[in-house]
């Protein structure tokens, strides 16, 4: 029994380890032999990114600390990547590859032991401010000191140190993937493991009950403070890789931007369940490579989505799928099948009325001012006509009440079958 | 002695600029526990707007129609959404407010294009009002000198002298004993919610010709104003005012001095050679680093007074 539990508890683990190794592979152009550029740079910023928001969950998940300084370690991992790895180039530096995403981490643990110590002597709301103007004050500095952050332009280094363990010379994009993947798969794995310690758990607990944990004889600053210099530990490491990635790191890196986008990630991910992060980054990713590439207003859906997951999903995609667990245990999953599928439409609705009306207005501006011409949905659309207009506002309105009907519909639907399960127990 | 003189009024200028638009996310911030991050945004729209009206009215309607049409706006986002995440928690809030802030920045850049507007200062006070030491001072700023501090009259009296202000200031610090006293407990929130948003486009409209009107206002200004509020101390209008003053004091005088801690060295015989990190720490003038001062300063004050200048409770 309990060893068919932990096998069914590991194996959408390994199935996701399985997949991820054969990756690169999947998408190889057998033809010409060699790997698609554009998705393993895609695959490889997934695994910076998952340890981005898991590092940044170990704060806002796990501690309630809600950072707003994350990509500052990420950064500074990042920056300090780059001269490692031009002393590594200079021979000054005997350290394999594979171990410099180490030596990163730690720059990144030193500055968030000397950031920590000034923040999380407070939380909740006075810590997000702290945070804001640490992130700030480094990004401000990156900008003006050359010797290290480089100015504008950024740093700029060289991979191929002819240093590895395993005689690796990092020439091509999929030795650095595999580089990538091995130490996400490191750090996600110690950061669970963290989830498992005392530390952890008293982290929760200064989370859900400040005075309760004071009260059994733990010091609340100091588990957090621990925890938010390790999770710039972790940070640092996906920095390290970062450099390692594109040889080049500019200010993007530390700004806030990328600290919006850790809180972005982790948050639509679902914060409540490990795993939800790691969703969450692929999630963000994906759509940060496809639909930014399709559209200029790719903010507009990002806050969007957000806004509604915090209005209406606060647990993530994770927790949603976490919700569906009793459910899926008692084999009555097929019943939700039917009100799902009526969900469908009218969300399709409600999403191409509001993707359509985005895109008009913001054709009216800024696609004049490129000079293109606006294609929706297959096809050139003229935006001086009303009636694209029309039809959008349209298919947004009538989606909205559909959905609200829709919505209430399945509510019953749901309540009644967890209803069933509360009383069967 | 000029540049002194100069630096002091535009430091003024700046402060009680910084002051508007801190006064509000002090407010809103000690009464519903909401940090705003939406603020400098809706300070953006409302020099956006005040443009936009300017072209057809003129500026002195906008001065009064775009601050109002940013209160409303405040209306709708306290009423449409903060209420309804309010049961989520505080985290949630934040999020929600952070959310705000990608859309409206966008939205803007969608309704107005990616170009600095060209809003600028009415031609009626377009002209020098007095010079100093063969330096003119815009009527402008004395302007921009005398609606800040018209509003601080006017937000000062309301909250003291008001039974408004009296309603406010006990839902600070004890809404539930003032909602069991009959009073509508979120309608006061959505007013203080509404008044910040008033303010901050009110900033806005006077702020916008002052510095430019483009899309990154918002993100050039909110920092700085959220250093304010933690500096002058969560929650303290007397120490939000201060801080302000102190913040926009520090941010026109560092354009001006030249001077690195190098110079200071100097007398005391120690003199810098080399190109490494640390001579350049040493030898970059205050005028290069002037935007990083209000942050060094926060983290100075976090370090020596958590709570900040005149904060009355941790958080």
């Amino acid at each position: 029994m309990s060893a068919s539990r932990a096998a069914s508890r590991w194996w959408p683990t390994i199935v996701v380890v399985l997949v991820a190794i054969a990756l690169p592979w999947i998408f190889y152009d057998w033809a010409h032999h060699r790997g698609s550029g554009f998705m393993i740079s895609m695959f490889s910023q997934m695994g910076m990114m998952v340890i981005l928001a898991l590092s940044y969950n170990m704060l806002l998940g796990q501690a309630g600390l809600f950072s707003l300084c994350h990509a500052t370690f990420f950064g500074i991992g990042g920056y300090s990547m780059v001269h490692f790895l031009n002393a590594a180039g200079d021979g000054d530096l005997p350290v394999p590859m594979e171990l410099m995403p180490l030596l990163a981490g730690l720059t990144g643990l030193a500055l968030a032991i000397v950031f920590g110590a000034m923040a999380t002597k407070q939380r909740a709301t006075a810590f997000a401010m702290i945070t804001l103007g640490i992130g700030e004050l480094v990004s401000t500095a990156a900008l003006m000191f050359h010797h290290f952050f480089g100015g504008e332009g950024g740093v700029s280094t060289n991979r191929m140190i002819d240093h590895s363990l395993f005689g690796l010379n990092y020439a091509s994009g999929i030795q650095v993937y595999y580089l990538i993947l091995a130490w996400t798969a490191i750090s996600t794995g110690l950061m669970y493991f963290l989830t498992q310690t005392p530390l952890g758990r008293m982290a929760n607990a200064a989370r859900d009950n400040f005075e309760r944990a004071q009260f059994i004889g733990y010091d609340p600053r100091m588990v957090r403070f621990i925890q938010f210099a390790l999770s710039g530990f972790f940070a640092g490491i996906g920095g390290g890789l970062y450099a390692i990635t594109y040889e080049i790191v500019t200010f993007d890196a530390l700004a806030a931007p990328l600290s919006a986008n850790a809180l972005l990630m982790a948050y639509i991910g679902g914060v409540t369940v490990f795993a939800g992060p790691i969703l969450g980054a692929i999630l963000i990713t994906l759509l940060q490579s496809g639909v930014s590439l399709l559209s200029n207003s790719w903010l507009v859906y990002v806050g969007v989505l957000f806004i509604a997951m915090v209005i209406f999903a606060p647990t993530g995609l994770a927790g949603i799928i976490h919700a569906h667990g009793p459910i899926r245990r008692s084999g009555r999953l097929g019943r939700l099948l039917v009100p799902y599928l009526r969900l469908v439409i009218p969300s399709l609705a409600l999403v191409l009325g509001f993707v359509g009306l985005v895109e008009l207005l913001s054709f009216l501006t800024i696609g004049a001012a490129q000079g293109r011409k606006l294609v929706l949905f297959g096809g050139p659309i003229d935006i001086k006509a009303t009636m694209p207009w029309a039809i959008s506002a349209g298919c947004l309105i009538v989606g909205m009440i559909w959905l609200r009907f829709e919505a209430a519909s399945f509510h019953r639907v749901w309540d009644g079958l967890t209803a069933e399960l509360k009383s069967r127990r | 002695m000029q540049i002194v003189l100069i630096s002091l009024l535009n430091g003024l200028v700046y402060g009680m600029l910084l002051f508007m638009l801190a006064s509000g996310l002090t407010l809103i911030f000690s009464m519903m526990g909401v940090l705003n991050f939406a603020h400098a945004s809706i300070y953006m729209v409302g020099a956006y707007l005040a443009y936009q009206i300017s072209q057809v009215l003129g500026f002195f309607p906008a001065l009064i129609i775009a601050p109002l049409v940013c209160g409303l706006i405040g209306v709708a986002i306290e009423v449409w959404g903060l209420r309804r995440v309010h049961h989520n928690g505080h985290i949630a809030e934040l999020l929600f407010t952070i959310g705000l802030v990608f859309i409206i920045q966008r939205l803007v850049q969608m309704t107005w294009g990616m170009l600095p507007m060209a809003y600028r200062v009415p031609p009626l006070l377009d002209f020098p009002l007095f010079t100093i030491y063969g330096a003119n001072f815009a009527a402008y700023r004395g302007f921009m000198l005398l609606v800040s501090a018209g509003m601080l009259l006017c937000t000062w009296v309301l909250l003291k002298k008001t039974r408004i202000g009296l309603i406010i200031q006990a839902s600070l610090t004890h809404p539930s004993m003032v909602g069991a006293l009959g009073h509508n407990v979120p309608v006061v929130f959505t007013t203080v919610f509404a008044g910040g948003c008033l303010l901050a486009g009110l900033a806005g409209v006077i702020g916008g010709n002052y510095q430019t009107t483009e899309p990154g206002m918002a993100d050039g200004m909110g920092p700085i104003v959220f250093v304010v509020v933690v500096f002058g101390g969560l929650g303290s209008l007397a120490g939000c005012f201060i801080a302000s003053i102190i913040m926009g004091m520090i941010q026109t005088f560092a354009v001006v001095i030249d001077y690195s801690i190098a110079d200071l060295l100097a007398p005391v015989g120690l003199a810098l050679h080399g190109d490494t990190l640390l001579t350049e720490v040493l030898t970059v003038p205050v005028s290069r680093i002037g935007g990083l001062l209000p942050f060094v300063m926060m983290v100075l004050i976090l370090f020596f007074r958590p709570r900040g200048l005149l904060g009355t409770r941790d958080t």
